[in-house]
C-alpha cells in the first residue's frame, strides 16, 4: 500500500494537477476554492510552472485559452460566481477546441448567494456552460481521493476529446481533509499537431478560431462536435452502484450529498430497508443507463441534492417517468443530514413508493 | 528586377477591408518587421473581434482568434507557455482594447507582459457598421451618436497611451499615423521597435496607430486620411509615450 497524505480536497486537486503535468495556472480569489491558488502560487514557480492571478475571472480564462492553444496542459479553478464570469470562455474554449481543466468548488446562490457549499451549478455545468451549443466533461468527485483521481482523469479526458473538463466539487469537497495516495498514473498526453507554437517556417500555420461566418462551414463543426459527444456518452460515462442488486427504493446522489446518502442508506438497510443507490461520477455525461434499469426494478428514486432540484431532471429523463422521482434537499449552504435522508427512505418504503 | 513584392509573413489572399481602410497598411507593416526581423517561424499573432477579426487568414505565422477584448490575455497565455520561443503580438480595435477590454489591456501593461500591442484606433466600432467607440471625438456623428458624441451624456474618450503612460509596468508606448508616406515611415519604426523590444525580453508595447474609415465615416478614402490630419491628431497628438529603456539611457 502507498504511503497516504493528510490534505484538504482543494489541495489534492492543485497536487494532481501538478502530477498530471500541468504547469500553468490562472486563477482570481473567491471563496471556497482560495487554497488551489494558493498551493500553485507556492508549487509552481520551484517547478518552472506558471501560477499568475488574473485581473479577473475573464482574463483568467481567457489566458487558460492562450496557453491551451498551445497544447500545454492548463487549468484555473474558481466558485460559482467566478464560474459564471468565465462561461464566454468556456464557450470559446468550445469553440475553438480546446482542451482546458476548470474547477467549480460549488457555493450558494444565486447572485453573490453565500460561501456555503451548494450543488446548485448542476445546470450551468451539465447544460449551460455558456452560448451555443457545447457539452463539457462534468466529474463529480465524492472523496478527497477522488479530487485527486478526477483531476487527472480531467486532463486525460480533455486532452483526448478536444473539449474542457470541469470538476464540479463542492465547498465541503474543497475543504475537507482525508488521506490521500497520490502515486497516481498519467496516462502520456496525445500530439497536438494543431496547437500554436510558431510554424518554425516549416509547416504551414496554424489557426484557433471559432469564427465561422459560412453557415454550413458552422453547422459541420457543430454536427462533427456532436458526433464526438455521443461517442463520449457511449465510453465515458462513469457512476458508481452501492446495495442495488435487490434494491426497492433508489436515492441518486454525487458528491457531498452521496457522502451523507450512503450513510442514511446503511441506517435504512439495518432496519430492513431495501434501498441503494446511483451515485453519478460523471454528471455529463450522465449515466442514463443504471437509472433506466433502476427504473424497472424499483418503486421509487429519490433524488439528494444540495439544490432546489437539478439532476432530478435527468433522473426523470433516464428513467421515462417510470417511477415517482422525489427531491430530498437543503440549499443555501445547508448540507441534508444523514437523518433527513433515511426520513425521506422510511416514507417512500412505508407508502410503497410515492404516488 | 522586383522592386515591390508583399512581405513574406502576409498571406497571398484577398482582404475583406473595405476600400481605402488603413488596416491593409498596417498589417504589411507587420509582415515586413516580421520579415526583417526573421521572426515568421516563431510569431503567434492574435486578432480578436472587430474588422480585423480574420487578421487570422491574413498572417502566414500561427495565428489565434479571441473573444472580444481578451487577446492581452490570451496572448499572455500564449507567452507564459513558453516565453523564449514564442513572439506573440495583438492586433486590437478600439472598441476592443479601449473598451470591453480595458481591464486586460491595463493589467498586462501593468504586468509588464512582454508581448507587442497593436491598436488601431480609428474612432469608431466599424466591423458592426459604425456606432460610437471609447475613442470617438466630441461631436463625432456614428450610428449611436447620431446627433453628435454629446460629451455631457456619454463622456469623453480615451487617451490610451496617455492613460498607460502613467503606468510604472510599460515599457513602450507610441501613437502614430498612416495617413502618409512620411507618417507610415514613422509607424514602421515604430511597430519595429515593439517587436524588438520583445525579442530583447524588455517588455510591454503597445503602437496606437491612428487610422482611417472611410465607410463608416462617411468620406472617401482621400477626405479621411485628412479628417485624421484635421481632427484626429489634434486630439490624439503623435509621439512617443513611454520608452523606459531610452529613458534609461538619457541619465
Amino acid at each position: 500500500m502507498s504511503d497516504k497524505v493528510l490534505m484538504k480536497g482543494n489541495e489534492a486537486i492543485a497536487e494532481a494537477a501538478i502530477i498530471a503535468g500541468c504547469r500553468h495556472y490562472f486563477g482570481y480569489p473567491i471563496t471556497p476554492q482560495t487554497e488551489i491558488a494558493a498551493y500553485m502560487a507556492k508549487k509552481m514557480p520551484k517547478i518552472g510552472g506558471t501560477f499568475l492571478q488574473a485581473e479577473s475571472e475573464i482574463a483568467a480564462i481567457n489566458m487558460v485559452y492562450g496557453v491551451s492553444s498551445t497544447g500545454k496542459r492548463v487549468m484555473t479553478s474558481s466558485s460559482s460566481p467566478g464560474i459564471a464570469l468565465k462561461s464566454e470562455g468556456l464557450s470559446y474554449l468550445a469553440g475553438a477546441d480546446l482542451p482546458a481543466l476548470v474547477v467549480n468548488v460549488q457555493r450558494g446562490g444565486p447572485g453573490l448567494g453565500g460561501i456555503q457549499p451548494s450543488q446548485s451549478d448542476y445546470f450551468q455545468a451539465t447544460k449551460a456552460g455558456g452560448h451555443g451549443d457545447f457539452r463539457m466533461i462534468v466529474l463529480a468527485p465524492a472523496s478527497v481521493q477522488e479530487m485527486a483521481e478526477l483531476t487527472i482523469k480531467g486532463f486525460e479526458l480533455a486532452d483526448t476529446y478536444r473539449m474542457t473538463s470541469m470538476i464540479l466539487a463542492d465547498g465541503t469537497m474543497g475543504q475537507m481533509m482525508e488521506p490521500v495516495a497520490l502515486d497516481l498514473e498519467v496516462k502520456p498526453a496525445p500530439e497536438k499537431p494543431w496547437a500554436t507554437t510558431g510554424t518554425k517556417c516549416s509547416r504551414p500555420h496554424n489557426i484557433v478560431n471559432s469564427l465561422f461566418l459560412a453557415p454550413e462551414e458552422l453547422e459541420k463543426f457543430n454536427f462533427e462536435r456532436f458526433e464526438r459527444y455521443k461517442y463520449i456518452e457511449e465510453h465515458e460515462t462513469m457512476y458508481e452502484e452501492y446495495m442495488m442488486e435487490d434494491a426497492e427504493i433508489c436515492i441518486a446522489a454525487f458528491g457531498i450529498a452521496a457522502r451523507v446518502s450512503k450513510n442514511a442508506v446503511n441506517e435504512a438497510r439495518k432496519q430492513g430497508i431495501k434501498v441503494g443507490m446511483i451515485r453519478p461520477i460523471t454528471l455529463w455525461p450522465f449515466p442514463t443507463a443504471p437509472f433506466a434499469k433502476a427504473a424497472e426494478q424499483v418503486k421509487q428514486i429519490i433524488t439528494v441534492e444540495l439544490s432546489m432540484g437539478q439532476m432530478i431532471d435527468d433522473v426523470r429523463l433516464a428513467t421515462g417517468c417510470k417511477v415517482p422521482v422525489t427531491l430530498c434537499n437543503r440549499v443555501g449552504g445547508m448540507i441534508p443530514s444523514p437523518e433527513q435522508v433515511l426520513e425521506a427512505i422510511i416514507e417512500a418504503n412505508k407508502n410503497g413508493g410515492a404516488k | 528586377m522586383v522592386v515591390f513584392d508583399k512581405p513574406k509573413a502576409l498571406a497571398d489572399v484577398p482582404m475583406h477591408y473595405c476600400p481605402g481602410c488603413t488596416h491593409g497598411i498596417v498589417h504589411r507593416l507587420v509582415a515586413e518587421v516580421i520579415d526583417e526581423l526573421g521572426i515568421e517561424g516563431k510569431t503567434i499573432g492574435i486578432a480578436p473581434v472587430g474588422c480585423s477579426v480574420m487578421a487570422y487568414n491574413y498572417f502566414n505565422c500561427d495565428m489565434i482568434e479571441a473573444a472580444h477584448g481578451r487577446a492581452p490575455a490570451v496572448a499572455t497565455g500564449v507567452k507564459r507557455a513558453d516565453p523564449e520561443n514564442h513572439i506573440v503580438f495583438t492586433y486590437q480595435g478600439d472598441g476592443d482594447l479601449a473598451s470591453i477590454g480595458m481591464a486586460e489591456t491595463v493589467h498586462s501593461a501593468a504586468r509588464n507582459e512582454n508581448i507587442t500591442v497593436i491598436f488601431i484606433n480609428n474612432a469608431i466600432y466599424g466591423m458592426t457598421g459604425g456606432q460610437m467607440a471609447p475613442t470617438s471625438l466630441p461631436g463625432q456623428v456614428t450610428q449611436t451618436s447620431p446627433y453628435g458624441r454629446d460629451v455631457k451624456h456619454c463622456g469623453y474618450p480615451v487617451k490610451v497611451c496617455e492613460m498607460l503612460s502613467e503606468l510604472e509596468g510599460p515599457e513602450y508606448l507610441e501613437r502614430v499615423t498612416v495617413n502618409n508616406v512620411k507618417n507610415i515611415k514613422n509607424a514602421k519604426k515604430a511597430i519595429k521597435k515593439a517587436f524588438q523590444n520583445q525579442i530583447d525580453g524588455k517588455g510591454f508595447s503597445l503602437v496606437e496607430v491612428v487610422s482611417s474609415c472611410p465607410t463608416n465615416w462617411g468620406m472617401t478614402p482621400a477626405a479621411a486620411l485628412k479628417w485624421i490630419d484635421d481632427n484626429m491628431l489634434p486630439y490624439y497628438p503623435l509621439g512617443v509615450y513611454k520608452d523606459r529603456s531610452a529613458a534609461k539611457e538619457d541619465k
